[in-house]
């Protein structure tokens, strides 16, 4: 599991993984090479990342679609529900179309009760399948984030 | 801008050549351009991973598979304009550090494929250094082809996490083009490792 400091974690969403060793990236399309990196080795992987993050990898993409590597990526989204940063809703906007432009599934859960299904289906569809598979996690799953505390 | 009078007088074809016959074992992903050439130039085998894209990811990728197959040497051969693309993946390494994962960088302190313009490595940044601050535990840096053996025990040992800044002579030489369709190199790959396609 390949994951972007800052990115809330459910655990319930990775009841399928039996073993997760964590590893921090210092940009996301880093953990699209090293989790392709990983499944060339025999090993799954999934990344996880917040949005404004997928900008970061459309080139290395590439990598997904020219070798038709399996891929998931678990992704909370910012920018689209009561966002207080504008800054976060350019990139918030454009996800969906950057990752389907890059020929990546998009799956987009916003229903607390229906997120452990969805990421069992995106698993599903990656490693069964070698599909490429992003799940988006809608920010009003998340909730607010509070400005005037420390995190 | 103040460009670093180069002298490296290395020839890069013969240094992989070396290193390949010296580490027959190890699994190899190579950055795109001179490094894939070179890579495929001193022999195609299933365990060669070629990249002709994704520019800054050879290391990271080396990492995944290292972490993977912590019983085998994992080998990068990439360049400096390649690494310089992807150096916070040096600091993603220095944090894992991988017993099993060589990182050489083929430094001829230019963008080869490009027209040969000169890279930050002529201008100023150290590899090698960058790699110490970021931890990387056996850094050294190579300028004769009489080196090769020691870094071939380095690879083959899988004793410390290991980065190599090569310094090799500038030059344009003929390509030597290996495989471009990722999904057969891929699936070979993996078939070498005895993994199925997916």
């Amino acid at each position: 599991m390949f994951r972007m400091p800052g990115t809330p974690m459910s655990s319930g969403a990775f009841m399928p993984i039996r073993r997760c060793a964590p590893l921090v990236l210092t940009t996301e399309e880093e953990g699209v090479a090293t989790c392709c990196g990983a499944w060339l080795g025999g090993q799954r992987s999934a990344l996880l990342m917040q949005s404004s993050g997928v900008g970061n990898c459309t080139n290395m993409l590439s990598l997904i679609q020219n070798c038709r590597f399996p891929f998931l990526t678990l992704i909370t989204m910012r920018g689209e529900w009561a966002e207080f940063n504008p800054w976060q809703t350019p990139m918030g906007r454009a996800t969906q179309g950057s990752l389907e432009l890059m020929g990546i599934t998009v799956l987009r859960v916003s229903k607390a009760d229906e997120v452990a299904e969805t990421v069992r289906a995106g698993l599903d569809a990656a490693f069964e399948s070698g599909e490429p598979v992003a799940v988006l996690l809608s920010q009003s799953l998340i909730g607010r984030k509070k400005w005037n505390q420390t995190q | 801008m103040k460009q670093h009078i180069r002298t490296a007088s290395m020839d890069r074809r013969e240094f992989v050549a070396r290193l390949m016959a010296a580490c027959p074992q190890a699994l190899v992903i190579s950055g795109l351009g001179s490094p894939s050439y070179d890579l495929f130039a001193a022999g195609d085998r299933p365990e060669n991973f070629y990249l002709w894209g994704a520019m800054g990811g050879a290391a990271a990728m080396g990492l995944g598979l290292a972490l993977a197959q912590p019983q085998r040497s994992v080998l990068v051969i990439t360049g400096d304009g390649e690494q310089l693309m992807g150096l916070g993946a040096l600091a993603t390494i220095g944090a894992q550090q991988p017993n099993n994962l060589s990182i050489v960088v083929l430094d001829n302190g230019h963008f080869g494929e490009t027209g040969m313009q000169a890279s930050h490595s002529s201008l100023g940044t150290s590899l090698a250094a960058v790699a110490r601050g970021c931890g990387i535990r056996q850094v050294t840096e190579i300028s004769e082809l009489g080196a090769t053996a020691v870094l071939a025990a380095t690879v083959n040992a899988r004793q410390a996490c290991a980065l190599a800044q090569v310094h090799v002579r500038a030059e344009e030489l003929p390509r030597a083009l290996p495989p471009r369709d990722g999904v057969h190199v891929k699936n070979r790959f993996r078939a070498a490792l005895g993994l199925p396609t997916f």
